[in-house]
C-alpha cells in the first residue's frame, strides 16, 4: 500500500508527519485513510492555522502602517525567542499569564465563562501582603508559604463567590466576575490609600514593604522569578486534575450537559464551588507572585492587566491547562517584542495590542471551524456497502 | 457536482466572518494615526532612552515628556533617542530598559513614570552601574540609592499659582474647580497653589476639589467636570495624566479651562485661559549637554536631585486664551517676574487648612525647595473637599 501525500490542512506545503503513520482502520474506505488521532490533530492544526492567519493579517496591518512585514516578523522572533536573554524576557512576561489563564480555563471546563482574573489576582496580592506583613518575624520559608496560602485563599474566595452567585442565585457568572474586578480594584485603591498605607509612600500610595529576605527571588542562573515554576506546576496539576481524575471527569460531564450530570447524580453545586475556588486561587497565586517576587508591596501596579491577558491565553489554549502554559509563552513573546516594534520599526505603541487583538479574534473565529474539515473526521464506516462520500456527508 | 466539500461554511458564517474582519480592519486603521518620532540624526554620540507609561499623544503627562525628548533630538544632532510608550509599571519596564541598554546601546535612560522607580530602576541601576538613570518624580536618597540614579522634578505649582490668578480674574461666579487623580502631595500642592493664586486676587474665591481615584479615568473625569459645571463652577483645571476630557467637557459646557502638563489650546479654543506646562525640552537639553561634556552622576558632577521652577526652566505657561483680560495678564506677568527673581514665596505664613488648623505658621516662609512641601497632606482654606480618599 502506498503512502499518500496528506498535507496539513493549515499549511498545505508541509506533509504532516502523521500522514506517514498507518492507521489500523486504514482498510476502510476514507478519503484520507492514513490519519490517526484526528481529533488531536484538529485541535493542534486549527489554532496553529489561526495563528498563522493572524500573523498574515498583522503583516498587512504593519504594511499599512508603513513597516516591512517581514522585518517585523524577524524582529518579533528576535525579540521574543532570538537569544537566551530575550527568551528570559518572554518567560518573565509569561509567568503571571499562566496562573491567571487557569482562572478562566478551569471553570470553562465546567461550562462557566469567568473573566474575574484581574480581580482575583488583585485580592490575592492584597492577601499575600497582609500575610507577609503579619508574619514578618517568622522564618522566610514560613512567610513565603503563608503569603502563598493567603493569596490563594483570597483569590479562591473571590471567584468562589462568583461560583456561589451562579449556583445559588443564578447570577450570570461572566457579568458578576467582570463587575467584581472593579470592586477588587476599588478595594485595592482604598486599602493602599487608606488603612494599609505606608505613610512614607508619598506619591504612589503603597502598603508597607515586605522584608527583602522574604522575597521570592529569581531562579538560579536566570533573571526569571519563581512565578514561572509556580505557573508550570499549577498548569500541570490542573491538567491532571481535569483530564485524569474522576473529579475532572465529573466537572467535564457537568460542563457538557448540566442536566444529564444532575440526573446522573453528580454534585453540581459542589463541583462549581470547588472549581471556582481552585480557579480563583490560581489567579490569587499570580497576585502573590507579583507581590513577593516583583513589587515587594501592594500598590496600583498590581492591576497591570495580567488578568485580561489570562483570558486571552485561556481561549487560545481552548481551556487546556497544558496548552495554556505554551500559549502564555507565546503571548509573553508577543508582549516582549512590543518594545522593539516601537523602537526599530517606528510602529505606534498600540501595535502590540493590535497583534494581540488580532490573534484573539482569529482564534475565536476559528472555533467555528471545528468539525468543518473532512480530513479531521474519524472514519465511521462500518458497512462495506456504504460509499465513503455518504459517510462524509 | 460533488456533495463532498472540504470546508462546510454556511452563508451566514461567511458573512459573519467577513464582517468581523472588516470591522477589525477599520478599527486597526485608527491605531496608525500616531506615528512615532524619528530616531535622530546620523553622527550620534549618545543614545538616550525614554520610556512613557501611556501614549505619546495623550495631551498630557506623556506628551509633555515626548515633546521634551523630540526637542532634544531637534537641537542636538549628536543625540540619538529610542522611545517606548505604554510601558506598565511592572517587570515590563525592567525589560524595556534592559533591551534599550543591550540592544540599542543606550547609556542614559529617562524612565518618566513615577512608579518605575522602586523597585524597577533601582534594580537595573545596580545591574548596569555605567548607565545613568534619570527618574521623574523625586525620590533619590543619598547613601541608600545607587550613585548612577538621579531624580528630577519641577515646581510646576508656581505655574498653577499663576493659572489661579488668571482664573480669579476670569471667573464670574467665584467658584473654581480642580479635578485631581489622587490626594497625594504632588496633586495637593497644585490644588493649594492654584487656590492661593486665585485668593491673592479675590480672597473670597473657592476651589472645589474632586479626586477621581486614578490617573486615567476619562469617564469619571467627564462626570466630575459636568457636575462642577452644574454647580456653577466656571473655571476648571486638573491634575490627571491626560487633561483632554476635562478640557473638552469644559469647552462643551461653555465654561473656562486652564490646562496642565502640555498645551491644550486646540481642545478648548474658546474657553482656554492658560495652562501649567512642563518644559522638559530645556531640562533634557541641559542634562544631555552635561553628559556630552563628560559630566556624570557617578562622579557627582551632575547632582542627584534636580529641582527647579520657572527660573531653572522647568515649566512654562500656555499662551493666554482670547478671553483673558489685560488686568489678568498684567498680574500674571508680575507674578511670573516675581518667581523669576525669587521674591514670591507661595507658602508664606500664616496659611490655614480648610478645617481651620494652621499649617504654615505666621512668619514662616516655606521656599519651593523646602522638603516639608513634598509631604503636603492638607488642602488650604478656600478649597472645598477632603484629602481622605
Amino acid at each position: 500500500m502506498f503512502l499518500p501525500y496528506v498535507p496539513c490542512i493549515t499549511c498545505p506545503f508541509i506533509p504532516h508527519p502523521s500522514s506517514l503513520i498507518l492507521h489500523p482502520s486504514s482498510l476502510t474506505p476514507h478519503p484520507f485513510p492514513m490519519l490517526t488521532h484526528r481529533k488531536t490533530l484538529e485541535s493542534i492544526c486549527i489554532p496553529i492555522g489561526a495563528l498563522v492567519f493572524s500573523l498574515i493579517l498583522f503583516g498587512a496591518f504593519c504594511a499599512a502602517a508603513g513597516a516591512n512585514p517581514f522585518g517585523v516578523y524577524a524582529s518579533i522572533w528576535k525579540a521574543a525567542f532570538g537569544s537566551w536573554s530575550t527568551f528570559q524576557n518572554t518567560l518573565i512576561r509569561a509567568s503571571p499569564l499562566m496562573l491567571s489563564a487557569l482562572c478562566t480555563a478551569l471553570p470553562a471546563r465546567l461550562g462557566l465563562v469567568i473573566i474575574g482574573n484581574e480581580g482575583a489576582l488583585v485580592v490575592g496580592g492584597l492577601g499575600a501582603v497582609a500575610a507577609g506583613l503579619a508574619l514578618s518575624t517568622a522564618p522566610p520559608t514560613v512567610v513565603q508559604i503563608g503569603m502563598a496560602i493567603a493569596g490563594m485563599l483570597a483569590g479562591g474566595l473571590w471567584i468562589g463567590a462568583v461560583g456561589a452567585l451562579r449556583h445559588y442565585r443564578a447570577v450570570n457568572e461572566t457579568i458578576s466576575s467582570l463587575l467584581m474586578n472593579y470592586i477588587a480594584i476599588a478595594l485595592l485603591n482604598h486599602l493602599v490609600g487608606g488603612p494599609m498605607r505606608d505613610p512614607s509612600s508619598l506619591n504612589k500610595p503603597s502598603t508597607y514593604p515586605i522584608a527583602e529576605i522574604n522575597m521570592l527571588g529569581s531562579i538560579p542562573g536566570t533573571r526569571v522569578h519563581y512565578g514561572l515554576i509556580y505557573g508550570l506546576i499549577a498548569c500541570a496539576i490542573a491538567y491532571f486534575l481535569i483530564q485524569r481524575t474522576t473529579f475532572g471527569f465529573a466537572a467535564r460531564t457537568a460542563g457538557g450537559n448540566i442536566r444529564a450530570a444532575r440526573i446522573a447524580g453528580l454534585p453540581v453545586g459542589k463541583l462549581t464551588m470547588a472549581i471556582c475556588f481552585l480557579a480563583g486561587s490560581c489567579a490569587g497565586l499570580a497576585g502573590m507572585v507579583e507581590v513577593a517576587a516583583v513589587h515587594g508591596r501592594a500598590n496600583e501596579s498590581l492591576n497591570a492587566n495580567y488578568g485580561y491577558g489570562g483570558i486571552l491565553v485561556a481561549f487560545i489554549a481552548r481551556h487546556n491547562p497544558l496548552a495554556a502554559a505554551l500559549v502564555s509563552i507565546l503571548l509573553g513573546g508577543i508582549l516582549a517584542s512590543g518594545g522593539i516594534l516601537q523602537r526599530s520599526h517606528n510602529l505606534p505603541d498600540a501595535t502590540v495590542l493590535v497583534f494581540q487583538g488580532l490573534v484573539f479574534l482569529v482564534v475565536l473565529f476559528s472555533e467555528s471551524l471545528y468539525g468543518k474539515f473532512a480530513i479531521f473526521k474519524e472514519p465511521i464506516v462500518k458497512a462495506p456497502s456504504a460509499p465513503a462520500v455518504t459517510a462524509m456527508g | 457536482m460533488s456533495n463532498r466539500k472540504l470546508l462546510h461554511l454556511s452563508r451566514r458564517q461567511v458573512i459573519r466572518g467577513l464582517l468581523a474582519t472588516t470591522a477589525f480592519g477599520i478599527t486597526a486603521r485608527f491605531g496608525t494615526g500616531c506615528s512615532s518620532a524619528d530616531g535622530g540624526g546620523g553622527a550620534a554620540e549618545i543614545t538616550i532612552g525614554f520610556i512613557y507609561v501611556g501614549p505619546k499623544d495623550d495631551y498630557g503627562y506623556n506628551q509633555a515628556h515626548a515633546e521634551g525628548a523630540a526637542g532634544v533630538v531637534e537641537s542636538f544632532e549628536w543625540v540619538k533617542i529610542v522611545e517606548e510608550a505604554s510601558v506598565p509599571e511592572t517587570t515590563a519596564v525592567e525589560e524595556s530598559m534592559r533591551s534599550m541598554i543591550d540592544i540599542d546601546g543606550a547609556s542614559v535612560l529617562f524612565p518618566t513614570s513615577f512608579g518605575y522607580f522602586d523597585p524597577h530602576i533601582l534594580k537595573l541601576a545596580e545591574e548596569y552601574p555605567d548607565v545613568q538613570f534619570f527618574h521623574c518624580g523625586g525620590l533619590y536618597q543619598e547613601g541608600t540609592h545607587p550613585a548612577n540614579v538621579a531624580s528630577y522634578f519641577g515646581y510646576i505649582d508656581e505655574a498653577q499659582y499663576i493659572a489661579g490668578i488668571v482664573a480669579a480674574h476670569t471667573s464670574k461666579t467665584g467658584k473654581l474647580g480642580f479635578i485631581g487623580a489622587k490626594p497625594i502631595p504632588q496633586v495637593l500642592r497644585n490644588i493649594n497653589s492654584f487656590t492661593l493664586g486665585a485668593r491673592s486676587i479675590k480672597p473670597e474665591i473657592t476651589t472645589q476639589a474632586v479626586f477621581t481615584g486614578d490617573w486615567a479615568l476619562p469617564v469619571k473625569e467627564a462626570e466630575a467636570a459636568n457636575s462642577m459645571a452644574d454647580q456653577g463652577i466656571d473655571v476648571l483645571t486638573c491634575h490627571v495624566d491626560s487633561p483632554k476630557v476635562v478640557m473638552e467637557t469644559a469647552e462643551k459646557r461653555g465654561i473656562f479651562a486652564s490646562g496642565y502638563h502640555a498645551d491644550q489650546t486646540a481642545l478648548a479654543p474658546k474657553g482656554y485661559l492658560t495652562g501649567a506646562e512642563w518644559d522638559w525640552t530645556s531640562v533634557y537639553s541641559k542634562i544631555a549637554e552635561d553628559i556630552r561634556a563628560g559630566k556624570t552622576l557617578m562622579d557627582g558632577s551632575i547632582p542627584h536631585v534636580l529641582r527647579g521652577g520657572l527660573a531653572e526652566g522647568f515649566w512654562k505657561l500656555s499662551d493666554y486664551g482670547p478671553t483673558v483680560s489685560e488686568q489678568a495678564k498684567q498680574d500674571a506677568e508680575a507674578a511670573k517676574a516675581a518667581f523669576m527673581d525669587g521674591s514670591l514665596v507661595i507658602y508664606n505664613g500664616e496659611i490655614k487648612d480648610n478645617t481651620g488648623a494652621v499649617v504654615v505658621e505666621a512668619g514662616q516662609s516655606l521656599k519651593q525647595q523646602d522638603p516639608v512641601l513634598e509631604q503636603m497632606n492638607y488642602l488650604v482654606e478656600g478649597v472645598i473637599g477632603s484629602v481622605a480618599s
